[in-house]
């Protein structure tokens, strides 16, 4: 039996296809499924990749979870249908990787919490924001060291790549990012800022981190750390690189990253997209990982 | 030029572009002083909050001495004719600053976005239209795309629910034919109720010579600063805008004496240094960079013996837009160290 774990991704636009591009060469997740609601692009290229395809939405796919044995679902549609989707798949012990803003899973930065999420079993963790997964391990090394009263996060994309729905509800991703600064970066209070650049050719994502600690930083742990997570980070983001810093200044430790991504179907450009893909692919990954180690048991089918 | 007879509304920036100037450190009795100050000499409308707009308090841009809510609960109350606005830039402030603002009193609220990106405005626009407040959009670094994108995107704005446009010259990069076609195409495309408006920064100088002709074009609003004090080389000085209307007959409202004495009287004072076109100030009008950037890269000057210029040249070469100041002490650091001093 393979240990790879079959999964369908739900929403062919440029996230669902990144991420197909990505999971077809993953040793533990085997893309079977694309999920859209009507004949697109998206979904002919899915169908090109050897995809089995729903143009009907998810209520396509549920009479072929158990024959297929769909074990993973990625949802990159939106927030609004998310619920639903989650709803449907999980009755049928599918778990949720939810690409959208929607967060009824608990947060899910991979190298942060992934593992206690998969011992867990959660049927469902949500990938936060862009901005977050960029961001918030960074936070996370200062934190582990010591104390953060406060963190922030400065995520600068390229025009190009911030995408309708995001535009449309700009304050979702601050206030997201900000709980996820807070919730799984460790800071005592969290705040984020989104700038979006038209630069032609588009800027490669950028992202400031600011942490403010609550006693004098001890720097060589801190750089440490911060080395330490960005190398954990480069494991499935090899583009994530540190441009300048950890720099001190008083309580404040500051570090500047930049994030490119891989150029599989979206440009390199857009590591913004690009880290959500891999966080979630990786995320899977795990999943897939414990149930062959037995350190957890996937829900039962007949 | 003949602007004989027209009218225009002028808007006081100090107490917001100002605190650019100030570090944001400008203390609850001298907003409450300089905003009082004017109420007297006729100003229609004043703008109180943090430089970057609600919700701006942050490493990145600096930590205000008072939080919106505090400045604005110290200020409104005290208006006895003037009207106090609020400026919201999406992906810093939220509608929950917006709603907080609304509580307050404020009656203007001006959302504000780099030129291009007139879309993330939408939920912002919107809510304040619904709110019944004067709702204003507010196209930054408008000199960065040709007259026709700004067209575009101010129409967006218009269709959110803004009944006013400001075409906005944030890095005071505009000299006054651009600022004479682009008012001028906003004037006759956008809806006959809907107000056009002009934000200049006076970095080559041009401050009060862009404002006539924005007014020659159509505008109804101009936005200006007592004294100058704003980001950059500052704002339109608008005791020097007000005596130019007098004598060009326009109508303001604004009575001249009375503002000259704000300026001179309680704003140059609070200055921490004189707000002047400086070798800095003017490289950001020449490269043009988002004026607020000013002190940071003089600061990273300071730290990592980069020239300010040199940073800010380079910043215009990047293409940087309002809002990314870490860039600066970012951009301090790989020079330093590709030059060795770090």
């Amino acid at each position: 039996m393979s240990k790879k774990l079959k999964a369908a991704i739900i929403g062919p636009g440029n996230i669902g296809t990144d991420l197909l591009m990505k999971a077809m060469r993953s040793d533990w997740i085997e893309p079977v499924w694309m999920v859209g609601i009507e004949e697109s692009e998206g979904i002919k290229r899915a169908r090109d990749f050897g995809m089995k395809t729903s143009v009907s939405g998810v209520d396509g796919l549920l009479p072929h979870v158990i024959e297929d044995d769909v074990r993973i679902a990625f949802d990159a549609t939106s927030a609004y249908v998310h619920a639903e989707n989650s709803r449907k798949l999980n009755e049928l012990g599918v778990i949720m990787i939810d690409l959208t803003p929607a967060a009824i899973g608990p947060f899910c930065i991979p190298p942060v919490n992934l593992k206690a999420h998969a011992e867990k079993l959660e049927m469902n963790v949500n990938m936060v924001t862009c901005g977050g997964q960029a961001t918030i391990p960074i936070v996370a090394a200062v934190s582990r060291v010591q104390p953060v009263s406060y963190g922030e996060i400065v995520a600068t994309v390229g025009s190009k790549s911030v995408g309708p729905g995001t535009r449309m509800n700009i304050d979702e991703f601050t206030r997201t990012t900000a709980a996820g600064v807070e919730q799984v970066g460790g800071a005592k209070k969290g705040k984020a800022i989104i700038v979006i650049n038209p630069a032609e050719p588009p800027l490669i994502m950028r992202d400031t981190i600011h942490c403010l600690t609550e006693e004098e930083p001890d720097q060589e742990a801190i750089t440490q750390s911060v080395l330490d997570m960005v190398e954990a980070v480069q494991q499935y983001v090899p583009g994530y690189n540190l441009v300048n810093g950890p720099i001190f200044d008083g309580n404040r430790v500051t570090v500047f990253m930049e994030v490119e991504g891989l150029g599989d179907f979206l440009p390199k450009y857009a590591g913004n997209l690009d880290i959500m893909t891999a966080a979630g692919l990786r995320t899977a990954e795990m999943f897939a990982e414990e149930a062959a180690n037995n350190t957890i048991t996937l829900p039962a089918r007949a | 030029m003949n602007l004989q007879g027209k009218k225009v509304t002028l808007h006081d920036m100090s107490l917001r572009d100002g605190m650019h100037a100030k570090r944001h450190q400008i203390t609850l009795q001298q907003m409450i002083d300089v905003a009082t100050g004017l109420d007297e000499a006729g100003m229609p409308l004043i703008e109180v909050t943090h430089g970057d707009g609600l919700g701006g308090a942050s490493v990145n841009y600096g930590f205000p001495a008072h939080s919106d809510e505090e400045y604005l609960n110290a200020v409104v109350p005290k208006m006895k004719q003037a009207k106090i606005s609020a400026l919201l830039l999406p992906g810093i402030g939220t509608v929950d600053h917006l709603r907080m603002a609304y509580d307050c009193g404020v009656s203007t609220i001006r959302v504000a976005t780099h030129c291009t990106e007139a879309d993330v405005s939408q939920q912002h626009i919107g809510l304040a239209s619904e709110m019944k407040m004067d709702t204003v959009g507010f196209l930054m670094m408008a000199h960065m795309v040709p007259a026709e994108k700004i067209l575009e995107q101010a129409k967006l704005m218009e269709s959110y629910g803004a009944n006013c446009v400001y075409c906005t010259d944030s890095a005071g990069y505009m000299l006054p034919d651009e600022v004479l076609e682009k008012i001028g195409l906003l004037r006759a495309e956008l809806k006959p109720d809907t107000e056009v408006g002009f934000h200049g920064h006076h970095n080559l100088g041009m401050g009060v010579a862009n404002s006539l002709a924005a007014i020659d074009a159509g505008a109804a609003r101009i936005d200006g600063s007592v004294a100058g004090l704003g980001a950059g080389a500052g704002n339109t000085p608008l005791e020097v805008f007000v005596a130019t209307l007098y004598r060009m007959g326009v109508e303001s409202g604004v009575d001249l004496f009375k503002i000259m004495d704000v300026a001179e009287d309680l704003v140059v004072p609070l200055m921490d240094h004189p707000i002047r076109l400086d070798r800095d100030a003017l490289t950001l009008g020449y490269a043009g960079v988002y004026s607020s950037f000013l002190l940071f890269a003089k600061r990273a000057e300071a730290k990592y013996g980069i020239s300010a210029r040199d940073i800010l040249v380079e910043l215009g070469k990047r293409g940087t837009v309002g809002g990314q100041e870490d860039m600066i002490e970012d951009l301090a650091l790989t020079m330093a160290k590709e030059q060795g001093l770090i």
